[in-house]
């Protein structure tokens, strides 16, 4: 029925395609820093949990998840049972069942293909692939690219040849990630649902904090998205709104 | 095989479904008109979410730490319409130069 629509978005989509990627990269390099001292870390804990080299660094490409893999090489370090270790990583990526639905409409092509683009999701590259409320999928490939590059070159540092940066909390990196979060989040504020929508998550986040187990307060949070729907909803009138 | 290897494996296997149920299971076919509503509003909430657990979330304690004084920093970077290299900068140097004066 759109075969005409479909071909005129495949006859500009390279291009277009291009310029999305290059901008999602650009967009994602200043958080890469903070993801490569992290990727080092991740790999040190993981050495001295006893992982070995290799599977810490194939699961900096098959989660490619920074709290789930600390996670396991936390609980795996301490003498934690594997049932224990996997449950927990497993929580902590609930979110990603949600995130993988937003980004599905956005991917195209092969099974395998939208399998393996969806992989690319991560928290930082999701965040920044937004564009007029929907996902951009070059700038999703491009943010993931920079990210993956960085999360897998830190794992490999970190459990080669340790850090000679020390604990990336020293240099507040730790404080880099939601603070990307907040800029994207500003950018995502036109109109009352967006705002009661971001409100709702972030008090639920808080409140379920201490209650729930760490990964679900996050899910739960999504709630926040679905009571917003109920909001009488207002065209944004503002000039921020428009379209570039 | 090793405990490691297991974890990896049973993680990774997770993280992938997990990730790529979406695109799977919807196959190309448009969401439904009341998940399409949703989607956009995912992004504010989720967002929000990820501020406060990553600001404030240890673990399952609600804990005030350094954290906070960078956020905050970025907060003010963000109102003085800074670039988004000035608002992490603010954020890294703030954490940092609380925690070097004591703030956990």
């Amino acid at each position: 029925m759109e075969a005409s629509t479909i071909m005129a978005d495949a006859a500009v989509r390279p291009q277009a395609a291009t310029g999305a990627f290059t901008a999602g990269a650009r967009a994602a390099a200043p958080i890469a820093i903070a993801v490569v001292a992290f990727g080092a870390s991740f790999g040190i804990l993981a050495r001295d949990a006893g992982m070995g080299v290799l599977p810490p660094i194939l699961m900096s490409v098959t989660t490619f998840a920074g709290s789930a893999q600390f996670a396991v090489a936390s609980v795996l370090g301490s003498g934690g049972a594997l049932a224990a270790a996997i449950v927990a990583a497993v929580l902590l990526n609930l979110r990603y069942l949600a995130i993988g639905i937003s980004v599905a409409p956005a991917l195209r092509g092969s099974p395998a293909r939208r399998l393996l683009e969806a992989q690319m999701a991560i928290d930082e590259s999701w965040a920044v692939s937004q564009r007029d409320g929907r996902v951009d999928r070059g700038r999703l490939l491009g943010a993931g690219a920079v990210l993956m590059v960085a999360w897998l070159g830190g794992t490999v540092a970190g459990v080669l040849g340790g850090s000679a940066l020390g604990d990336p909390a020293d240099y507040g990196l730790d404080a880099m990630f939601p603070a990307l979060f907040l800029a994207l989040l500003v950018g995502q504020l036109d109109g009352r649902r967006a705002r009661v929508s971001a409100l709702l998550g972030g008090v639920i986040a808080l409140a379920l904090t201490p209650v729930l187990p760490p990964g679900l307060p996050i899910v739960a949070a999504a709630l926040g998205a679905v009571i917003a729907l109920t909001v009488r909803h207002e065209p944004a009138v503002s000039g921020r709104g428009a379209r570039t | 095989m090793t405990v490691a290897w297991l974890a990896v494996i049973a993680v990774g296997v997770a993280t992938v479904a997990l990730k790529g149920a979406g695109t799977l299971v919807l196959a190309g076919r448009p969401l439904p008109a009341r998940a399409a509503a949703l989607m956009p509003l995912l992004a504010p909430c989720l967002l929000a979410a990820l501020v406060v657990g990553q600001t404030v979330g240890d673990g399952r304690a609600v804990v005030v730490d350094a954290r906070l004084a960078g956020v905050a920093a970025a907060a003010v970077a963000l109102a003085l319409r800074a670039p988004l290299l000035v608002v992490l900068g603010a954020a890294a140097g703030v954490a940092a130069a609380a925690r070097a004066l004591g703030a956990a």
